[in-house]
């Protein structure tokens, strides 16, 4: 395995992915192999936090007291420049095909990468 | 060839104290009858789950319960789909010999059961632990990320989506069983409260407790045979992050495959049973399964073409927008309204000719899916 590259859903202020050595596919959600073609330990990369908005959807009822408190909230699809799409949350009135940059933001007791349009 | 012998369905909403088991009970009886077969003769069991009383075993403590020694039995979980996946199994079960008549069950009271947080909590799930539910994503949320880039692709509107609720609580008008009886219009659509924009609350379905059950057989029991003419899946992805492009969801490769399997094409269509846990989920699907042209599914619900009298009557029961949606049992409602139109037993619903239907399931965030065509033989 590569050595660990910090990462927001362990609670640290950054956004990394997984490109495989052997065939080259981009994956997002980690894990010890590449999906694609199954070689082992895909490289772990920091993404430059950068993106376009793919979909975007308001929360206004959330399922929990913790995230109740917090609505309505954004969230957001984005995809990267990298090769690879994630959720996160971003600012209110963001439209699809907005440029976005990612910063974070405490969410119901977590970190969670938060978008902002690009000035 | 397999067939569908008989249905069974609650009325959808609340029974107060009726647990699981009950319900599930209640529609298996109601399917055993309308089969004409008695619980010995019932040789496979296949059940949906429950996420008010979950079990590793839910089909044996269900046939133990009943009344029932299988000689096959296990439960399926595909979300949304699991109904149909089930009867999809259960027919290759029985064309292949190794049931006779299998017992496709499932219901819960999934309304009076456990508190509004605690389901929605539990169908959050579906999201990935690590990349999706810290968000606080909702099931409504995912569907709605999936609504705002389809309306951006295909310039359908939130009155379009609020179309489909409409028709849905029109249909349920004239079934005693559904849960909601009262007219809504477009404006009661676009003035319901905000739950995960682009969707407010009448473009979600509601929570009910409800039950549903099917035997499929090899041999028909009854004057009008329903049989399964062709069937087929399609998974793309679990996770809302992971779907591929809108134009390469699982639905139009699941029907491709199952009008293959049936040798049927969407003309040959005469009655529509389509999964509707949104208004989105349903004009995704409307268009995706070829019954209307990208973005036209709300331009033919407002022409009629989708009611009891048009020509492609849809959900005439009121679908999970409106007659309910108890988790499994509420898409299994879907065939059984199929049934009672494809062998005249539709009552005040009746449409003129139901003879070939089509059906889709869809589970998780469009996900998985099951395509399938019924035929009436006489
Ligand atoms: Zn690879």
């Amino acid at each position: 395995m590569s050595e660990r590259l910090a990462d927001w859903t362990k609670g640290e202020q950054a956004i990394t992915f997984q490109t495989c050595g052997a065939c080259g596919h981009v994956q997002y959600f980690h894990r010890a192999f590449c999906a694609a073609c199954g070689a082992a330990d895909p490289r772990a990369r920091r993404a430059s936090g950068r993106g376009r908005v793919y979909a975007t959807s308001l929360v206004c009822r959330a399922a929990t007291p913790e995230t109740r408190a917090l609505v309505p909230y954004n969230i957001l699809l984005v995809d990267c420049p990298e090769g690879f799409r994630m959720m996160a949350h971003g600012e209110n009135g963001l439209a699809i095909g907005d440029t976005v940059t990612a910063s974070f933001k405490p969410f119901a007791g977590k970190l969670v990468p938060f978008f902002t349009k690009e000035a | 060839m397999s067939f569908i012998t008989g249905v069974g369905l609650t009325p959808f909403g609340k029974h107060e104290g009726s647990s699981s088991l009950d319900l599930m009970s209640k529609a298996a009886q109601s399917a055993l009858d309308d089969a004409g077969l008695k619980r010995a003769e019932i040789d496979g069991i296949l059940c949906g789950y429950s996420t008010v009383s979950p079990h590793i075993m839910l089909a044996t403590v269900f046939a133990e319960h009943f009344g029932i020694r299988p000689s096959y039995a296990h439960a399926v979980q595909v979300g949304g789909a699991t109904g149909l996946a089930m009867t999809m199994l259960a027919h290759h079960l029985v064309t292949s010999g190794v049931c006779r008549n299998v017992l496709v069950v499932a219901g819960e009271n999934r309304l009076t059961g456990q508190s509004r947080d605690a389901l929605i909590q539990a169908l959050a799930q579906v999201g990935h632990p690590d990349y999706e539910v810290p968000l606080g994503p909702t099931i409504p949320a995912y569907y709605g990320l999936v609504a705002t880039r389809y309306m951006h692709e295909y310039g359908v509107t939130e009155q379009d989506l609020a179309e489909f609720a409409v028709l849905m609580r029109a249909h349920a008008c004239a079934h005693p069983g559904a849960q909601f009886h009262d007219p809504i219009t477009v404006a009661d659509v676009m003035a319901s409260k905000p739950v995960a924009l682009p969707l407010k609350l009448l473009d979600c379905c509601p929570v009910s407790d409800g039950g549903a059950a099917f035997v499929i057989s090899r041999e028909r029991t009854g004057e009008a045979g329903v049989h399964i003419r062709g069937c087929a899946q399609a998974h793309t992805h679990q996770h809302v992050t992971a779907a591929p492009a809108l134009s390469a969801l699982g639905a139009e490769i699941s029907i491709a495959r199952a009008k293959e399997a049936a040798g049927l094409t969407i003309s040959d269509v005469r009655y529509a049973a389509i999964y509707d846990s949104f208004t989105i989920t349903l004009a995704m699907l409307l268009e995706d399964l070829g019954l209307a042209g990208r973005g036209e599914a709300a331009a033919r619900v407002r022409s009629g073409h989708f009611g009891r009298e048009g020509a492609m009557p849809l959900n005439t029961h009121g679908g999970l927008l409106s007659y309910g949606h108890c988790g499994v049992g509420g898409a299994m409602a879907h065939l059984v309204e199929a049934h009672l139109q494809m062998t005249g037993r539709a009552a005040g619903r009746q449409v003129r000719d139901a003879s070939i239907a089509l059906l889709h399931g869809d589970g998780g965030v469009l996900s998985s899916h099951v395509s399938m065509f019924l035929e009436r033989v006489r």
